[in-house]
């Protein structure tokens, strides 16, 4: 039972990391990563939402009529990613006005809802609440990375502080949108050349 | 059948426990989420526009209710006199509502700042109302009783180059909020008077 669970909380670390393993969830992949801590912001409200999403529904899966289950699924995710804005709102108002919209966009996050259908609705409490975390920390690992490598090159900067000095001309194109794609294009490449070795 | 009220039930139950949960919550944040937005969107043009006052303006405020809706107005304290009130007023801008806030000293009916606190408008053209000074500066001393306006429709406000529409609805924007002061003065002086040090 131990190494099951270790199982499934390790699996979403690498062998199904969200965005880059199973391209899921890419549009606030592509969207929020301008810097570092924007994406991890994003990676652990998605990450808060996915764990008790999962647990709810984990617990609730006897209960939930088949035929409603997505309707079921929806109005739990919804209400914690309404919780998960409120508390923003509330306490961490920078970061909630620079994300803006991605917060309540997490409902419609292909990972969140795939997550309860494909494991939470069939799998234990335990088994649940760790495949979730497994799932949230490969997210934000993967946003805060990405969002690492655009900040770096972008911007001159690494969560916030100046990297180069002031001679550094910082190459734009990486904190805009086109960057994003390319971006994201490098990092699956080198997770591929790693993983086929 | 039973499967069906069992749908009803349970879908029912989900989005009533939801709802209240998410009131609840709504409840509870609303003071915190209003402080934060206080700090970070009006907090700081309400300082710019106030800056040499003695007391702390964002502190020192009062409500004003207008056809049911409440007005916040923050007062300014200079050589120990309150006489200055600052409140918030929206715009049409170019892409979306341009938010104003505005300032009037009571004693002389002259405007005393305006400051652009939310805003979507073009980086670099529509969005210098926010970030070019001298705009802004432009609104300094004018009477609360004549409409403000660009110079291309008779008035003294020089508009930003590239950018007549945002220039126009930043002047609507202060010409509404002089007309509503005007409106509600005698309420205004009853509240700044508890303001005297």
């Amino acid at each position: 039972m131990a190494k099951t669970l270790v199982q499934e909380f390790t699996k979403g670390l690498w062998a199904e990391i969200p965005p880059f393993r199973l391209v899921l969830g890419l549009c606030p992949t592509l969207g929020v990563t301008t810097s570092m801590k924007n994406g991890l912001g994003m990676g652990l409200a998605t990450t808060f939402v996915l764990v008790f999403s999962n647990i709810l529904i984990s617990l609730m899966r006897n209960l939930i009529p088949s035929k409603v289950r997505i309707a079921c699924f929806i109005i739990i995710i919804a209400t914690f990613v309404i919780v998960v804005e409120l508390l923003m709102q509330a306490y961490t108002y920078a970061l909630f006005q620079t994300l803006g919209v991605f917060i309540p966009l997490i409902v419609v996050n292909c990972i969140v809802l795939g997550r309860a259908e494909a494991f939470a609705s069939k799998n234990g409490l335990l088994a649940s609440t760790a495949d979730g975390l497994g799932i949230g920390i490969g997210f934000s690992l993967s946003l805060a990375s990405l969002g690492a490598v655009r900040e770096i090159i972008g911007t001159g900067t690494f969560f916030g502080h100046s990297l180069f000095g002031p001679n550094y001309e910082p190459f734009t194109f990486m904190v805009q949108a086109p960057g994003a794609f390319v971006a994201l294009g490098l990092m699956l490449c080198m997770m591929n050349l790693i993983g086929k070795k | 059948m039973r499967e069906m009220i069992k749908m009803v039930v349970v879908l029912t139950v989900l989005s009533v426990v939801s709802g209240g949960l998410l009131a609840y919550l709504r409840t509870a944040t609303a003071a915190q989420i209003e402080r934060q937005e206080l700090e970070f969107v009006k907090g700081p043009a309400i300082r710019q526009i106030l800056e040499g006052a003695t007391n702390d303006p964002v502190n020192d405020r009062f409500k004003i209710d207008v056809d049911g809706k409440s007005h916040s107005f923050f007062v300014g304290v200079f050589d120990g006199k309150p006489n200055t009130v600052v409140f918030e007023v929206a715009g049409k801008g170019f892409a979306d509502a341009i938010g104003l806030m505005v300032a009037v000293n009571v004693e002389t009916d002259k405007l005393a700042g305006v400051a652009v606190t939310t805003h979507k408008e073009t980086p670099g053209l529509g969005a210098q109302a926010k970030e070019d000074p001298a705009f802004a500066a432009q609104f300094v001393g004018l009477p609360v009783d004549q409409p403000v306006k660009v110079s291309k429709d008779g008035g003294s406000i020089s508009a930003l180059s590239g950018a007549t529409i945002t220039s126009r609805g930043v002047c609507a924007a202060a010409t509404d909020a002089l007309s509503q002061y005007r409106e509600l003065k005698p309420r205004i002086l009853e509240h700044v008077q508890r303001f005297q040090q």
